[in-house]
């Protein structure tokens, strides 16, 4: 698969690249002809790949490598940064200022998951408190507007069409009846229509004009491929678009659309669609992004975190430590500390290029922890270094140091037992890494 | 006048001689260098335009590589002939051997199932055949109502049950009622579902197990809907469909638009799937066989 080899092959071109002090335009362009591969197979579009591959080689030819970086993370960091700028930096939020009933619009081509979209956004800004009602205009797709009125059942949320009028009547009515009812949100609906029909464009000029949105969200596949560009800049160019709605983020598209659509408009993405069912509506994450699309797990945030460097010690002794074997409820302890300030351990482990599919994912929750740490906080420097000690009358002092019951403590400790099962397999994983090259992790 | 035998007479003989095809080579080096930075312009626009147009990076490295080593000169020519001759090798149509067959009609979310059924089921009618369509979306809101308007349009008949019932029971049925009615034809149309959903991927196998149980031979086609506008995305999604039904056919939807779907011709060289059908529009007649020439003056137009 795509992915595994551009791990490999930038791994390849990183390790010639290992050791030098200064970027030179040589090793920049090799490496980058590479991130050129990534970037048109997750299907960023071919003028978008460019544009930012120039300005990253603008920017790398002649860096001095930062001391905690290999070469190839410091062109890599450049990408990452580069990517997530035209990504919109930080996450962006729906904008639903203005005086209610707040209009919103969906457009975009057929199929794209308007409809689905409208319905989830219903149930998310319920949960924020609001009272949207949902407008169908679709009056070309046969049942449109009937399934609307379904997901509008299953938000709980009102549901407004009026059969046999114009689409552009329809939007202006609802906003009236919104107005009505007392609902402060109106979210618009409206068919599937290729950019290029004239007709259908028009339509939707029309009835921006007439209920003048908040919001005018593009709503994009991201499975789309080239094409992305010219779908968003003519919906831009005719609408003005305020935002961008990424759907069927949930299969393994890489999603290079995602950033060919806001090079080209310079909307952020402000939401993603991550399921079939109405909650599967989560913000945005451009980091993330950058990283699924370049293929290569969380790399740019490892190379982030590795620049801030507070913890960079602390990570090779875990490591170190990982390595040995001699991973003992302390450093259980240690690590639940650090699942604060650097997410946890699982997620770190998979921040490491090539090791991330290998682990299976850990659930780590908030409460958990809290209680974790006080159990081991209860017992003796013994126990923590050697647990099999820890017999029923020790389990239940410390069930009762802190507050907790004898079933937390033995929840515990198979949850460190399970962390140095998934550890032991570790040293093995490292050697077939190195074998298959792309071992960026210092 | 040169004297005979004057000794430099054939120092000079050799010179000039020597000189003209200096000139040659020259003249001809130079030709060739022109020639041969036109080309280099030419395959660079070439190769921006597969990529622009989806075929993807590997594909578009291998078919540039190989049209440089066909016969033909032009670039433009040599590249249309490579692609040619791969899409003509899966220009397919609809095998229905009859008395009785079944379409199963499946793909991702959203990209042109039902649309596609209509038009086929009005097609099928159009060749005097009695069709059954049967609602095995059983999941999406109110895409039972969307079917039965469309076979209400192409005057097939209707088999549904209940919303959220079982699509294999569906399906089912429809072949029975099919059976018992004397028609020739039923379509199935199948909820959309990500290929990453190994659950929903299970369901599909399951209807299509019910299917050929119930009527042996069936399905005799598997039409996977893929929308023009998906990019590399659709090599996965074959291969997963492919793997899980035996995918007998693509139907290429959405073409009307402005997208190139290059992305097939991935399909063609690496799974040899017959591509069957493309999808021109939302209208009952907006569908046509696919057309491998068609396809390729879309993708490269010769300039005229
Ligand atoms: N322009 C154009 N639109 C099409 C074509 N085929 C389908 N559509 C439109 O694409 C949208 C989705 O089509 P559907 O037939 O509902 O797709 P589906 O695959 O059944 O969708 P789900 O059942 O939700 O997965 C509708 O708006 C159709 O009108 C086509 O060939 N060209
Ligand atoms: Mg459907």
């Amino acid at each position: 698969m795509a992915f595994e080899n551009l791990t490999a092959r930038l791994g390849e071109v990183f390790r010639r690249l290992r050791g030098k002090g200064k970027l030179t335009e040589a090793d920049v362009n090799e490496a980058l002809r590479e991130v050129r591969v990534a970037l048109l197979e997750a299907d960023v579009n071919l003028k978008v790949a460019r544009d930012l591959i120039a300005r990253v080689r603008e920017r790398a030819v002649g860096e001095e490598v930062m001391a905690s970086l290999t070469p190839a993370q410091t062109v890599l960091k450049i990408v990452y940064e580069e990517m997530t700028r035209v990504l919109g930096g930080k996450t962006s939020r729906l904008d639903l200022g203005g005086n209610p009933p707040v209009p919103l619009m969906l457009v975009g081509l057929h199929g794209s998951g308007k409809t689905t979209t409208a319905g989830k956004l219903a149930v998310f800004l319920s949960k924020q408190g609001k009272f949207p009602l949902l407008v169908a205009t679709d009056v070309y797709r046969p049942a449109a507007p009937r399934q609307l009125e379904v997901v509008a059942g299953q938000a709980r949320v009102p549901f407004f069409f009026l059969p046999g009028a114009p689409p552009v009547a329809i939007a202006r009515r609802g906003l009236e009846q919104a107005r009505q009812q007392g609902r402060d949100v109106v979210l618009i609906d409206t068919a599937g229509r290729l950019q290029v029909d004239e007709e259908l464009m028009a339509e939707l000029v029309e009835m921006k004009a007439a209920v003048a949105p908040r919001e005018c969200l593009l709503v994009v596949d991201a499975m789309t491929g080239q094409e992305a560009v010219n779908v968003a800049r003519s919906f831009h160019e005719r609408l003005g678009l305020t935002g961008v709605i990424l759907t069927k983020l949930d299969g393994d598209a890489r999603g290079g659309a995602a950033l060919s659509v806001q090079a080209v408009t310079g909307c952020p993405v402000k939401l993603v669609g991550v399921g079939e069912k109405l909650d599967a509506l989560e913000p945005f994450h451009p980091d993330r992004m950058a990283s699924r699309i370049l293929g290569m797990g969380d790399l740019a945030s490892l190379v982030e975190k590795v620049e801030a460097a507070v913890e960079a010690e602390r990570i090779r002794e875990l490591e170190r430590r990982i390595r040995t074997q001699e991973f003992t409820l302390d450093d259980y302890l240690e690590q639940l500390k650090q699942v604060r300030r650097m997410g946890p351990l699982d997620q770190l482990l998979g921040l490491i290029p090539g090791l991330g599919r290998a682990v299976p994912q850990v659930q780590v929750d908030e409460k958990d922890l809290v209680r974790t740490e006080a159990i081991i906080c209860s017992m003796t420097r013994e126990e923590r270094r050697d647990p099999s000690i820890i017999g029923a009358s020790r389990k239940r002092r410390i069930a009762a140091g802190s507050g907790t019951t004898v079933q937390d403590v033995n929840r515990v400790l198979k949850g460190y037992e399970q962390a140095r099962r998934l550890l032991r397999q570790l040293p093995d994983m490292e050697k077939s890494m190195k074998r298959g090259g792309g071992r960026l992790w210092r | 006048m040169v004297k005979e035998g004057w000794p430099t007479s054939s120092w000079w003989k050799r010179w000039r001689e020597s000189l003209a095809r200096t000139r040659d080579n020259l003249v001809g080096q130079a030709a060739r260098w022109f020639a041969g930075a036109r080309d280099e312009g030419a395959w660079q626009e070439l190769e921006d335009a597969l990529l622009t147009a989806d075929v993807g990076v590997d594909m578009t490295a291998r078919l540039v590589r190989a049209a440089r080593q066909a016969r033909n000169r032009d670039p433009r020519q040599a590249l249309r002939e490579e692609i040619l001759g791969l899409l003509t090798a899966v220009e397919g149509r609809l095998e229905l051997p009859g008395p009785l067959d079944v379409i199963m009609v499946v793909g991702v979310n959203g990209t042109g199932k039902t649309t596609t059924i209509g038009k086929l089921a009005h097609r099928l009618r159009g060749q005097g055949k009695r069709v059954v369509v049967a609602a095995a979306d059983t999941f999406r809101a109110a895409g039972i109502d969307q079917l039965a308007i469309w076979a209400g349009r192409a005057g097939a008949d209707l088999v549904r049950h209940r919303e959220g019932s079982d699509p294999a029971a569906v399906a089912f049925d429809a072949v029975q009622a099919a059976r018992a009615r004397g028609c020739q034809a039923v379509i199935v149309d199948t909820a959309g579902r990500l290929h990453t959903r190994v659950n929903l991927m299970e369901e599909l196998k399951k209807i299509h197990r019910v299917i050929a149980r119930e009527l042996p031979g069936a399905p005799q086609e598997v039409l996977l809907c893929l929308d023009a506008h998906t990019g590399q995305n659709a090599l996965q999604q074959a291969r997963v469909f492919l793997e899980a039904v035996g995918v007998t056919g693509i139907v290429l939807t959405k073409l009307d638009g402005t997208a190139r779907a290059g992305v097939v011709v991935a399909i063609a060289d690496q799974f040899r799937i017959p591509i069957k059908l493309a999808g021109l529009g939302e209208g009952i007649e907006d569908l046509a066989d696919f057309s491998a020439r068609d396809f390729v003056d879309a993708l490269l137009p010769t300039p005229d």
